[in-house]
């Protein structure tokens, strides 16, 4: 972990000089990236908001990467529990219209669990293929993130939100919203913050227990550190590892609690700002612990908030250079975590 | 019609097959390579970028091609050098060209993604096919034929035999990563400066993985993996027209042919199948 932190003070200082190469000041940056994350209540509601989906990714990759699997495909992922909480959540509104807070909270649940499920399918296909066709995983996730993309782009298309110039679905019915009793979001009813960061603290929580204390958490481990000899141990190491991407895609379907029935209730194009793939970099961070993944992904939430305000207040850094930072990130706290292994 | 669709496979082939050779110096030489989408990208804005300044395609070509070099050279270094882990580095270095990109752009054209389009007589016609079609016979025939092309194939298949012959491994496998990033970046080029007018953000549309899908489903081999890319191809081909001619399905289903059929292929007609044996292993 020591080694990982300074692997992010490197990255961060390459990340800073970087901006000065641009022409800005990097001190002043820094005070942006600062002041954008923590400076007010509401700003670090937000933070906390990209956090709770920055959870949901962190554990789909980590988990993928405890199964020896590398899951870039939790983008995909997320969009199809996105969509199909939404398309569910759509079809009782319009066929169904809940009338009674119980029935609507009823219909919300469903919602989210259908969205899970096929999350969790979309992450099942990589899993199936890689071991029963030994598909190259990371090729077949990538693919599978363009069709997830396209299919969410022609829902929209088929279910666009007449009251709005945005590409975004029709709003599910009110009634359905979490807001009115999440608790955690009446601290900060102005953002988008809401009771899904309970839940994917709570899911890390228990991940870390189950994958260090239990003996399902043993086999997903085994079979990761050395497949043969998990075997060797009558550990059924395919149905391992496709039960691992089943449940990265699950965590990965996670995001939808925050999204839909936490926050915006429509599906809106382009919501995520590849959550997936900053998710790759919480879970490096992490080195794979869920309970260290909450202290990586507040880290990276904060940079993603950060790196929006950027924007309006430089004139040469725009959005994208989140993306930057997430890179240099990614390969300064994977080199300096190496080192370490060659010095012991 | 027929014709056209052939016509323009053999075109949209193009980057594909740039990138799948790319993808095969590297593999075959035992190295993992999903970094070929971020030296793609690159090697479109160098190429772009290079046209614009100079007005003439070929200094786009030299500038898409070294610039490739340089981010595969700089790949190199982190998986031969530092050795951390060969695919988190190389999905590093794409999103850091996802990144880098418009950040460039931004300084260099005060655009946010975009850079200013090149007329139609600065740019390269056919004269990339034909560069991609020699390359193939030129690689099948190095890998085969030449001292260099076996020290590439052992690399790859038994990296200790080749030290033991006092070969260095790191040195033909970073020679490799060199042509990688070098045939990448022309791949990146024709997209950006001969297929499209200029560079647009994230032109290269997921084809870095789709080379690599053709060079798994070609089995790591030269002409192979080149019918597999014209495939793939076709399948673009025939979705561009979908696209204008067939209105009672969604544009964006008809889109994302491309990629299922990469899916299929991968998954379903994976029979005998030939990995390097060394790949991903140092020596």
């Amino acid at each position: 972990m020591k080694r990982a932190l300074l692997g992010f003070v490197v990255g961060m200082t390459v990340c800073l000089s970087l901006t000065w190469f641009a022409g800005e000041n990097p001190f002043h940056v820094l005070s942006v990236l600062f002041k954008s994350a923590f400076g007010s209540w509401d700003d670090l509601a937000l933070t906390l908001f990209y956090t709770t989906s920055l959870i949901f990714t962190g554990l789909s990759v980590s988990i993928a990467f405890h199964a020896g699997l590398f899951n870039i495909g939790a983008e995909g992922q997320l969009n199809i529990a996105t969509v199909v909480t939404t398309g569910v959540g759509l079809f009782f509104t319009f066929w169904f219209p809940p009338t009674h807070v119980a029935v609507a909270l009823i219909y919300s649940v469903a919602s989210v669990l259908a969205g899970l499920l096929a999350g969790g399918f979309w992450g099942f296909l990589p899993g199936y293929f890689k071991v029963k066709r030994d598909a190259h995983e990371v090729i077949l996730t990538m693919m599978l993130n363009f069709v997830a993309a396209g299919l969410a782009a022609s829902f929209v298309t088929n279910n666009q939100n007449p009251n709005s110039q945005n590409p975004e679905s029709s709003p599910v019915s009110p009634l359905m919203s979490w807001q009115p009793w999440d608790p955690l979001h009446k601290l900060a009813p102005d953002t988008p913050f809401n009771i899904s960061f309970l839940f994917a603290v709570a899911a890390a929580l228990i991940l870390g227990v189950l994958l260090y204390k239990s003996r399902w958490g043993f086999e997903i481990r085994s079979t990761g550190l050395n497949e043969e000899a998990a075997q060797m141990n009558s550990i059924p190491a395919p149905k391992v590892k496709i039960l691992a991407m089943c449940l990265a895609g699950l965590f990965a379907g996670g995001v939808a609690l925050n999204e839909i029935f936490g926050a915006h209730m429509k599906y809106r194009l382009g919501f995520s700002p590849e959550y997936g793939f900053i998710g790759i970099a919480v879970a490096l961070l992490a080195r794979n612990h869920p309970w260290a993944i909450l202290l990586s992904a507040f880290l990276f939430g904060a940079l993603q908030k950060g790196a929006g305000d950027l924007d309006l207040e430089t004139n040469a850094i725009t959005r994208d250079f989140a993306k930057v930072m997430q890179a240099i990130l990614i390969l300064s706290v994977s080199s300096f975590s190496l080192w370490k292994g060659k010095k012991k | 019609m027929i014709e056209e669709l052939l016509l323009s496979t053999l075109r949209l082939s193009t980057p594909l097959v740039f990138a799948a050779l790319g993808g095969l110096f590297s593999e075959r030489s035992g190295v993992i390579q999903i970094g070929l989408e971020g030296m793609m990208l690159v090697g479109a804005l160098a190429a772009a970028s290079a046209t614009t300044f100079t007005g003439s395609p070929w200094t786009g070509v030299l500038a898409g091609a070294s610039v490739g070099m340089i981010w595969a050279l700089i790949y190199a270094f982190f998986v031969l050098k530092i050795k951390a882990d060969q695919i988190i580095s190389a999905t590093a270095l794409n999103l850091l060209a996802f990144g880098l990109c418009p950040f460039f752009t931004k300084i260099v054209f005060d655009s946010t993604g975009a850079t200013p389009s090149i007329p139609f007589e600065q740019r390269l016609g056919s004269e990339f096919m034909w560069m991609a079609f020699a390359l193939v016979i030129i690689t099948s025939l190095l890998l085969r034929y030449t001292r260099f092309g076996l020290w590439i194939q052992f690399a790859g298949e038994s990296p200790s035999a080749l030290q033991s012959a006092g070969v260095s491994v790191g040195l033909v496998r970073s020679i490799s990563l060199a042509c990688t990033g070098a045939l990448a970046g022309l791949g990146g080029a024709s997209l950006s400066i001969s297929l499209a007018s200029s560079y647009a953000p994230n032109m290269t549309a997921g084809r870095g993985f789709m080379a690599l899908a053709a060079l798994i489903f070609g089995a790591w081999r030269p002409l192979p993996t080149f019918a597999a890319c014209l495939l793939f191809a076709f399948v673009d081909a025939a979705q561009i027209r979908l696209q204008g001619s067939a209105t009672f399905i969604p544009v964006q289903v008809v889109q994302i042919l491309p990629y299922l059929v990469t899916i299929v292929a991968l998954v379903g007609f994976f029979g005998h199948q030939r990995v390097p044996k060394g790949l991903g292993k140092h020596v």
